[in-house]
């Protein structure tokens, strides 16, 4: 059984157009033009316990529409949607009692208040039983090294402090399904390893299925099993990151460190870009596999070293954006 | 219900620890306020020391008017500050977060803050009600002290109400409303003095329509033993200030009312 069934989901945004000018705003009070936006055009997916989602796509693309649906902030204008055999919309809330959401942004914790009393007052909000509050918190303390932060007010956080605050508190009703938009949004690099680890961990030891929406490619390429692109209100793409690479483009990059600077000339390769004595070839392993390529360069260079990548994961998705405008 | 007055206390002593980190800052707009308002007495007391009486009420009864309609706006004030914040919270998308947790939206916006530097209206108009009662020289009795309290708690859930209906208007325009402010600082203003003084159409809107004279003019004949020049039934004098709690009782389901609007157009 599904955790998140979702079929055929529609929502359209009817947005005032404003005249410019007095003129305008005084006829707008009077008649208003309305323009509208098919933010979600039939969305469908099923996503199974467990899961680690991520859900990618350009700004305006319906992602954040999808997450208020499937969050029960939003009512959608026709389709289906039943999370842990609830309809979010129809039951708020005893479906957000079962779901943890965090936004990258927005801190849902009290500005002034220390760490601890916010996540006290969340016991209350969600009536936890307290000897289980304890342990939750306990153990969510631990995971996320939050021991030094708790009695500091949370405007004084770092935001990799409080992302992990946010990370913690969105946990401490113990939710079978966790939202995460653009957890990592803003981090340095150590934080974002911090909040990566926790999310893969989270998601292998206590089998919670998780949601991401975000715009770095690197949480994905770390974290997700599958990935669904979104773009126009439509799903573009839904499956797993090699699946999604194979469909788009199969083309792998070879990078070689020459022993001199000149060029390399190559039928079944070319080359992409020259950096001193590095060399970057973009070749199809269809036409040529990649050992085939490598001796005959080998053969023709001297080579100090070489390796072989995928095309980087933006480029892909920037080609299925293009691909589908 | 009663989980949920739990949750009322523990969000209001978050919200009281909260705000004594500015200690100082909370001293001084606690006074500002407390000035601000005696000012507004110190009017009233010049208007009389001019005319001595208004129909027939003279300053210690009017003090009484008041003292009663400052003391219910400066709690319903204090208690609807998350509603008075409410329209930014919409334009900034931190109203969704009230909705991703498993409780009403009302009793989150209500828990929101206590803001108390409110305390200053509150003590200003305390200050102006014992005169007025000690002036008055009025023959307090049990049904009379249950009927003052009751005007009070009357009195603030009708702000409240007011305060709700404001914030509900947030849902559908962005524009801050000047019109609700007529309705209750204005109110406040109307109902310092006695309705027989005002028109007619003015008096019935304060009457039926925003029942402000329910728990001020009327309670305030009871109390005082006047007579009524307006005619209203007796007994009405004791119990208008249900029809407040029934108004705040409305105004939560118009409130239900904007977060099904907000819930469907997602702006």
């Amino acid at each position: 059984m599904p955790h998140i069934i979702v079929e055929n989901l529609i929502k359209t945004f009817h947005i005032a157009q404003r005249q410019p000018g007095v003129w305008g705003a005084l006829r707008g009070v009077i008649h208003r033009n309305y323009r509208e936006i098919a933010a979600l055009d039939g969305i469908s997916f099923a996503i199974e316990p467990g899961e680690l989602v991520g859900y990618i796509g350009p700004n305006g693309a319906g992602k954040s529409t999808t997450v208020k649906v499937l969050s029960g902030i939003l009512v959608p204008d026709a389709g289906h949607c039943e999370i842990l055999g609830r309809v979010p919309w129809k039951e708020r809330i005893a479906h957000v009692a079962r779901i943890g959401v965090v936004f990258g942004q927005r801190t849902q914790l009290w500005w002034d208040l220390p760490v601890i009393e916010s996540f006290d007052l969340l016991r209350d909000i969600y009536r936890v039983d307290p000897r289980q509050y304890g342990q939750t918190r306990d153990e969510l303390i631990a995971l996320l090294a939050l021991e030094d932060l708790l009695d500091i007010p949370v405007r004084q956080l770092s935001l990799g402090q409080r992302t992990r605050c946010d990370l913690a508190a969105a946990l401490i009703h113990r939710p079978a399904i966790l939202f995460l938009d653009e957890p990592t949004i803003g981090l340095d690099a150590v934080a974002k390893l911090a909040v990566r680890d926790f999310i893969k961990r989270l998601n292998r030891e206590q089998n919670i299925t998780v949601i991401l929406t975000t715009h770095d490619m690197d949480d994905i390429e770390a974290l997700c099993t599958r990935v669904m692109v979104i773009a126009q209100g439509q799903i573009l793409s839904d499956g797993t990151l090699e699946a999604l690479r194979d469909r788009v483009t199969k083309e792998r990059r070879l990078i070689v460190d020459l022993e001199g600077t000149e060029d390399i000339a190559d039928p079944d390769a070319h080359v992409i870009l020259r950096d001193g004595h590095r060399v970057h070839l973009a070749f199809d392993p269809d036409r040529i596999p990649p050992a085939e390529l490598i001796a005959r360069i080998t053969a023709h260079h001297p080579v100090r070293d070489l390796f072989v990548e995928n095309a980087p994961i933006e480029e892909i998705i920037s080609r299925l954006y293009a691909e589908n405008r | 219900m009663t989980n949920a007055l739990r949750l009322y206390v523990h969000y209001i002593g978050q919200s009281v620890r909260s705000q004594m980190q500015y200690r100082a800052s909370f001293l001084m707009l606690s006074l500002g306020t407390f000035f601000q308002t005696g000012i507004d007495f110190l009017a009233v007391a010049a208007l009389f020391a001019r005319f001595e009486h208004i129909h027939g009420w003279a300053l210690p009864e009017v003090a009484f008017l008041y003292g009663l309609i400052n003391i219910a706006f400066a709690f319903a004030d204090a208690a609807s500050r998350g509603f008075d914040l409410f329209g930014i919270m919409v334009r900034s998308g931190d109203f969704d977060r009230l909705l991703l947790r498993p409780r009403s939206t009302a009793l989150q916006l209500a828990g929101q803050e206590l803001t108390l530097r409110r305390v200053g209206r509150l003590l200003q108009g305390s200050i102006v009600f014992l005169w007025a009662c000690h002036t008055l020289d009025i023959a307090w009795s049990a049904p009379k002290v249950c009927l003052a309290l009751f005007a009070i708690f009357g009195g603030a859930c009708l702000f409240v109400g007011l305060l709700v209906m404001q914030a509900t208007l947030a849902f559908w325009t962005t524009e801050s409303l000047e019109l609700m402010n007529t309705m209750t600082y204005g109110g406040v203003q109307t109902a310092q003095y006695p309705m027989t003084i005002y028109r007619a159409y003015f008096r019935k809107f304060f009457t039926y329509v925003v029942p402000l004279a329910c728990v001020n003019y009327l309670p305030a004949l009871a109390v005082l033993e006047r007579s009524d020049p307006l005619g209203f039934p007796v007994v009405l004098r004791w119990i208008a200030p249900i029809i407040c709690i029934v108004f705040l009782v409305v105004a939560l389901q118009v409130w239900k009312i904007g977060v099904r609007h907000y819930r469907s157009t997602g702006s």
